[in-house]
């Protein structure tokens, strides 16, 4: 294990050290808030030569990632950073660089949708873009949102998925909130992000390849079939570059962050930093006798489903917390919620209690006291043997 | 480096193709009659990104490619960032040693007109005024052809196409075309030229100057479509030779600021002659559609008239 230098740090700064660290060959970005700051930061690095990179000023988030396609199709180390309406803008290009099988890390600092315009925390950017076959991995911390950009990095560009990934982290919680972050010396990191070789490189002019072909009928299923594949089965390789780092960091990375899950009758699963008050929470409850736990996934594609089954079947109940509606799902459910009963069908488990609480949409604090609330509804729907409503909401006026 | 900017025949005979036979494009289309004159034209490796259309998905069709140099497409809108992103990873893996110092590529993006006038306008606009070494290339068209002949910015006043059609009360395009190469040199860019490939010296002369000037470069050239124009296919030559003769498509360059009018017909030609034997413009030859006429030839005159202007004013 190798000590951090702790620091005070937002978690946005965090990314950008994260960064420096990393010294990709390219950024390409564009101002959004609350993702700004990575990018500011980062922009001074460069203006300082503290970092070699070439820094790509474009005019729009598609412009961005259009660039870090170019880039990273080219041969280099790319990553960017963007939230919100930004992740929408770069939507096609999402899909284009999970098609080209291009290693681009993407720092997301998850911020609400418009319209109607809102600048704070929610989860309904990502998320969208949960289908777009790029990895994603969630942060509750600034520590998080640091360790896990260093490990996006190890996992985009392992030779056996080279796959996109999107590092997630709470707009303004923990994007503006300062924390005592741990920071691994330089050398570290360098070694253990190592070199990037791209297998094909548009800079290998000696090697001519084609990037982006015309896929007809009878080659794009094929090809599908095949990026599906790769993002499925990436889960043991991302579990090892998981406990490489917990080795190195003396900061344990599960998949799944489980809390007093072992004989937990009462839990709550939930992204982010909502797992922090969730924790402290449950902590005061089990002070009390009640047996409740927490469940946190760390990475939400490919989605854990085994972890996640085999963390909360035994439950008496259970409840999903979703920062995001899918509109339009059964009841307005959530994704995280609509996962997770897929995945409890799909193992067979159908009897279990499971509840749906929405929150926090457009950075609407989530308190102590709700979490409090979840844990009674759940002792009462355990004992009544009624689930009732299926989606239900938290801290929302009606 | 600079490449010598003289055309030498010899040179382009003994050049190896770097577009090869096969692709799909159809019989008399300009494109890969123009980007071959590109190609000869460039010295050295060259990486090509291309927006979606024509040229794009003719060339690619999987496992199939008909490029011999590094290709990339990644949208429609884009072709100029995604160069402009290869271009910046150049320029970092050169100054990691990645890739050596003597080792000179030089970067090329191409759109149709739809990708350029329309789709992709803020992407190259950017591009430009990020400074990127490239060169970004116009297959000027007319009009979206890959999806089916639909108007585009570039499509001229007057033409029948898909979204634009003739019918009982519209004749065909009524908005005149936009003047995008006057617009990209108001980029304020080192070099930007309309060109056509009747005179492939001229092109491929553009095309050199457009890989020697210190900065981005922006050529937009006339390429024919025989199925959008409604033209015969062994017409490609004689139709783009016309819209010069009749200064529809004047061919100039702005040279650090500098017009120059590269092309003045002895005898400037009625705009009719390049009209009337194109299908796309049929209909504006009846009676009723005199009018028409007059304005598209007024406005010609007004354009040329201006050109010429700049130029003199050097
Ligand atoms: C974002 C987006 N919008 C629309 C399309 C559909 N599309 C593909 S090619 C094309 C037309 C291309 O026209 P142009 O740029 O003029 O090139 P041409 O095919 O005529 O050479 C269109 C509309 C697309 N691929 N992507």
């Amino acid at each position: 294990m190798v000590e951090s230098k702790f620091l005070p740090l937002d978690g946005a700064t965090a990314v950008s050290q994260a960064m420096r660290q990393i010294n990709p060959d390219v950024v390409a970005a564009y101002p959004i808030t609350p993702q700004t700051a990575v990018v500011q930061n980062f922009s001074q690095y460069v203006a300082d030569g503290i970092v070699n990179t070439e820094f790509i000023p474009v005019e729009s988030e598609h412009a961005a990632m259009s660039a870090c396609v170019g880039s990273s199709a080219a041969g280099a180390r790319v990553m960017t950073a963007t939230a919100a309406n930004g992740l929408a803008l770069m939507w096609e290009m999402l899909y284009i660089a999970a098609g080209m099988r291009l290693p681009i890390v993407l720092t997301v600092v998850n911020r609400a949708l418009s319209s109607p315009l809102n600048i704070h925390c929610d989860h309904s950017d990502a998320m969208g873009a949960r289908d777009s076959g790029w990895i994603q991995i969630y942060a509750e911390t600034g520590q998080e949102a640091y360790d896990n950009t260093l490990q996006a990095m190890r996992i985009a560009e392992h030779p056996d998925i080279l796959t996109p990934v999107m590092s997630c982290q709470d707009g303004f919680i923990t994007g503006h909130g300062v924390e005592r972050v741990g920071i691994l010396p330089d050398e570290v990191v360098k070694q253990f992000v190592g070199e990037y070789k791209p297998r094909y490189a548009l800079l290998n002019t000696d090697e001519p390849v084609t990037f982006g072909a015309w896929d007809f009928t009878d080659y794009y299923f094929e090809h599908k079939r095949q990026q599906s594949e790769v993002i499925n089965s990436a889960l043991p390789i991302i579990e090892d570059v998981f406990s490489e780092y917990t080795k190195l960091s003396g900061r344990p990375q599960p998949v799944l962050d489980t809390w007093e899950m072992d004989d937990a009758e009462y839990c709550i699963v939930v992204l982010s930093s909502t797992g922090g008050t969730s924790r402290a929470v449950a902590r005061g409850l089990r002070a009390q006798g009640v047996k409740v736990g927490i469940v946190k996934p760390r990475l939400y594609r490919p989605f854990p489903a085994k972890y996640i089954v085999e963390a909360i079947k035994g439950c008496k109940a259970v409840a999903v917390l979703d920062r995001a509606i899918s509109f339009g799902a059964p009841a307005g459910q959530g994704p995280l919620f609509t996962d997770i009963t897929a995945a409890l069908y799909n193992e067979g488990i159908t009897g279990l209690n499971i509840v749906d609480y929405i929150f926090g949409l457009g950075g609407r604090d989530i308190l102590p006291d709700q979490i409090t609330s979840v844990f009674t509804d759940l002792q009462q729907i355990a004992n009544e043997g009624q689930r009732g409503a299926m989606v239900r909401y938290l801290g929302l006026r009606e | 480096m600079t490449d010598r900017i003289r055309i030498n025949l010899k040179d382009i005979v003994n050049n190896e193709e770097r577009l090869a036979p096969g692709h799909r494009l159809c019989g008399g289309c300009g494109e890969p009659t123009i980007m071959r004159m590109i190609l000869h034209a460039i010295e050295g490796p060259v990486v090509i990104s291309t927006a979606t259309g024509c040229l794009e998905v003719s060339t690619t069709v999987y496992p199939t490619t008909a490029w011999q140099v590094p290709w990339i497409h990644s949208a429609f809108e884009n072709s100029a960032t995604t160069i402009s992103g290869v271009e910046a990873a150049y320029k970092a893996l050169k100054r990691s040693g990645k890739i050596p110092a003597d080792k000179e590529i030089k970067f090329l993006a191409v759109g149709g007109d739809g990708a350029s006038y329309d789709i992709g306008f803020q992407w190259i606009s950017g591009a430009l005024e990020r400074g990127h070494k490239l060169v970004y290339v116009c297959l000027n068209n007319e009009a979206y052809m890959n999806t089916g002949i639909q108007r585009s910015g570039a499509t001229p006043k007057g033409a029948n196409t898909t979204t634009s059609p003739v019918g009982d009360v519209i004749p065909g395009k009524t908005q005149w075309r936009k003047p995008f190469t006057r617009i990209m040199a108001a980029h304020d860019i080192p070099y930007v030229a309309q060109a056509a490939p009747h005179n492939y010296r001229d092109l491929m002369t553009k095309v050199k100057k457009a890989f020697a000037a210190d900065g981005p470069a922006v050529l937009n050239i006339l390429a024919p479509c025989p199925r959008g124009w409604r033209t015969e296919s062994d017409q490609t030559m004689v139709l783009t030779k016309l819209a010069a003769d009749t200064c529809y498509w004047p061919l100039y360059e702005v040279d650090h600021g500098k017009t120059v009018v590269n092309y003045k017909p002895r005898e400037k030609k009625p705009v009719a002659d390049w009209l009337k034997v194109q299908g796309r413009f049929r209909h504006l030859f009846r009676p009723a559609y005199a009018s028409i006429l007059e304005e598209i030839q007024a406005r010609i005159d007004q354009e040329w008239e201006r050109l010429l202007k700049e130029e003199a004013a050097g």
